[in-house]
């Protein structure tokens, strides 16, 4: 009797965990459209901020918005340059050195961990030592050193499942190693390694922290790297700690703007990984 | 020049240089992180021992006192309210979702899960201000008799441990799925209930890997600036209760980087702020990691 309960019991506390999580993720995704969906004007989106902005006179968040989208990509970009190869690397050319790999695993997931406000302070500090104003290209640096564990271990978790036999038939067809890692192995994988790299993008577009003191902020939108550029994070920040009611309004808005983005990553790349399972070999 | 980059040769031995460079860069990454913190930071040794910044409650940038006791009891409180909150909540959920969900469920959790992880920082911390803060203080506060804005060391932990969720979670799902199916049917032959099962043989067998997923999802915790920033309060003292405002180390470092070049020495304190974070993370993971390759081996 005693056992019957005990185990309703526990079955009953795990439910209600599972419930409580599911009702915490409609409940922020429904405040914030509460709050947002208000004050969402089309002038949101294609504006910048006009003079007065900040005391709620008219104006969008157009400069964040792509601010935001420029060094997303920018940062992206940057770490699947380095990132992929680094993956294809240990995947490919250090197939055969286990202890290797295992110790650049180590490592990775090590830094995956660092909080981006540390790579933010490095980042500034990096700035400084060069000699960099607060730009563009500062972010992006900074953005790129933060994703870029993210990008290699996900692409490595990807490419460690790709069959060995592939990788041995392509050798021994008498391809180079460069030939077996990008038109073989990364092929193969494809739609993995972009699921990776659309990961990292939506930990790039959605980070405050890294580029707080080196992306700088601004009302225009940036025309070249030297530039500092607003990003929506921050954006958000600053309009909510406005005490004028209409631009915390906006902040409520522009975090629906976000969290829109951040969705449709999300949903993009669940497709692309259920792609992935499905070709797999 | 043209003919050289057609060669497949050439092609493969550029291309393995290149591999070379970026490999050896993130290896280099982390030293460089801990290094460039360091150097960073030493101007704040010349005055103070280490033992007299961690532990000073003093914090006076203007006359050169830098005691960061505040800031990291305040990640402390912030970071294992969080914990206390988020733990069983991840344990019972995986349990669940591991052993007795059916598939349709699962077709629910998992974006659910995934859409949790992705929301930023910041919309976490707006959703703090506009929901938990109020509810504090409207509703959890006056159970205690206690009058507050809500700007507070729980808010913060509320926030914080709904950020931690997803990541916990989804390292405690892994940890069980790698639990052998013969052990719970051994279990489960011999007469005992699911839940038995649960309690003496998945458990006791993952449990290096349950310590190991709430160590991870300390370290993330510990460092996780915006969110806690907006809802924390932000008063430099060390708090008492869990209504106290406080004021977590990521906090410092992100507040103040407008002062930073303006007061002396200010800018090495920061950045000492910001090697702690890095050092008690690194520290954190590497423990946890490891203790994740030892459960592997079993």
């Amino acid at each position: 009797m005693l056992k019957k309960f005990e185990e309703m019991f526990f079955k009953f506390i795990m439910m209600l965990c599972n419930f409580i999580i599911l009702f915490v993720l409609v409940l922020i995704i429904y405040s914030i459209f509460h709050k947002g969906m208000k004050a969402l004007t089309w002038e949101m989106l294609t504006q910048r901020p006009h003079g007065g902005y900040y005391y709620g006179k008219e104006g969008g968040v157009l400069n964040a918005i792509v601010g935001s989208l420029y060094l997303s990509f920018g940062a992206t970009l940057l770490a699947t340059i380095i990132g992929v190869p680094v993956a294809l690397y240990m995947n490919v050319y250090l197939i055969k050195r286990k202890k290797i790999v295992n110790v650049i695993r180590f490592l990775l997931d090590l830094i995956w961990g660092v909080p981006s406000i540390v790579y933010g302070a490095f980042g500034f500090s990096l700035m400084v030592f060069f000699g960099l104003k607060t730009s563009l290209l500062a972010g992006i640096i900074t953005v790129t050193l933060f994703i870029l564990p993210i990008m290699i271990r996900s692409c490595d978790e990807i490419l460690k499942t790709s069959p060995l036999g592939l990788l041995e038939a392509a050798l021994s067809l008498g391809s180079t190693r460069t030939e077996t890692s990008f038109r073989v192995i990364l092929k193969q994988s494809f739609s993995g390694v972009v699921t990776a790299i659309l990961l990292s993008f939506g930990r790039a577009i959605g980070d405050a922290a890294s580029v707080l003191f080196t992306a700088g902020y601004t009302d225009n939108i940036p025309t070249s790297l030297s530039e500092p550029a607003a990003t929506l994070p921050l954006s958000i920040f600053f309009q909510l700690g406005s005490p004028v009611p209409e631009v915390q309004n906006r902040a409520y808005a522009s975090a629906v703007i976000l969290t829109v983005i951040i969705l449709i990553i999300s949903l993009l790349s669940r497709a692309l990984s259920k792609r992935f399972h499905k070709n797999k070999i | 020049m043209i003919v050289l980059f057609y060669n497949r040769k050439t092609k493969n031995r550029l291309s393995t240089a290149w591999m070379i460079i970026a490999i050896s860069f993130v290896i280099i990454l982390p030293f460089m992180l801990g290094i460039g913190l360091y150097y960073k930071s030493t101007l704040l040794f010349e005055k103070q021992s280490l033992g007299d910044l961690l532990f000073s409650k003093i914090w006076k940038p203007y006359d050169g006192k830098f005691g960061f006791m505040p800031f990291i009891m305040g990640s402390v409180w912030v970071t294992t309210i969080a914990m206390l909150i988020s733990t069983p909540i991840c344990f019972f959920s995986s349990l669940y979702i591991t052993q007795y969900s059916n598939k349709f469920y699962l077709r629910v959790i998992h974006p659910a899960i995934d859409i949790l992880a992705g929301i930023p920082s910041v919309v976490y911390g707006l959703w703090g201000v506009i929901f938990v803060v109020p509810f504090i203080s409207n509703y959890i506060a006056p159970i205690f008799g206690i009058k507050t804005m809500g700007y507070s060391v729980l808010a913060g932990a509320i926030v914080l441990s709904v950020m931690v969720i997803p990541f916990i979670l989804n390292i405690l799902i892994e940890i069980f799925k790698t639990i052998p199916i013969e052990l719970s049917e051994a279990s489960l032959s011999l007469g005992a209930t699911k839940w038995q099962t649960i309690k003496f043989v998945l458990v006791k067998k993952a449990l290096p890997g349950i310590i190991a997923a709430v160590g991870f999802g300390l370290a993330r915790a510990f460092g996780e600036t915006m969110a806690v920033l907006m809802v924390v309060g932000n008063v430099i003292k060390i708090p008492h209760s869990a209504f106290d405002p406080g004021y977590p180390l990521p906090a410092l470092i992100a507040n103040n980087y407008g002062e930073m070049l303006s007061i002396p020495k200010y800018d090495a304190a920061l950045m000492f702020a910001a090697l702690i974070l890095f050092v008690v993370v690194m520290f954190f993971n590497a423990l946890m990691r490891m203790l994740i390759i030892r459960y592997e081996k079993y």
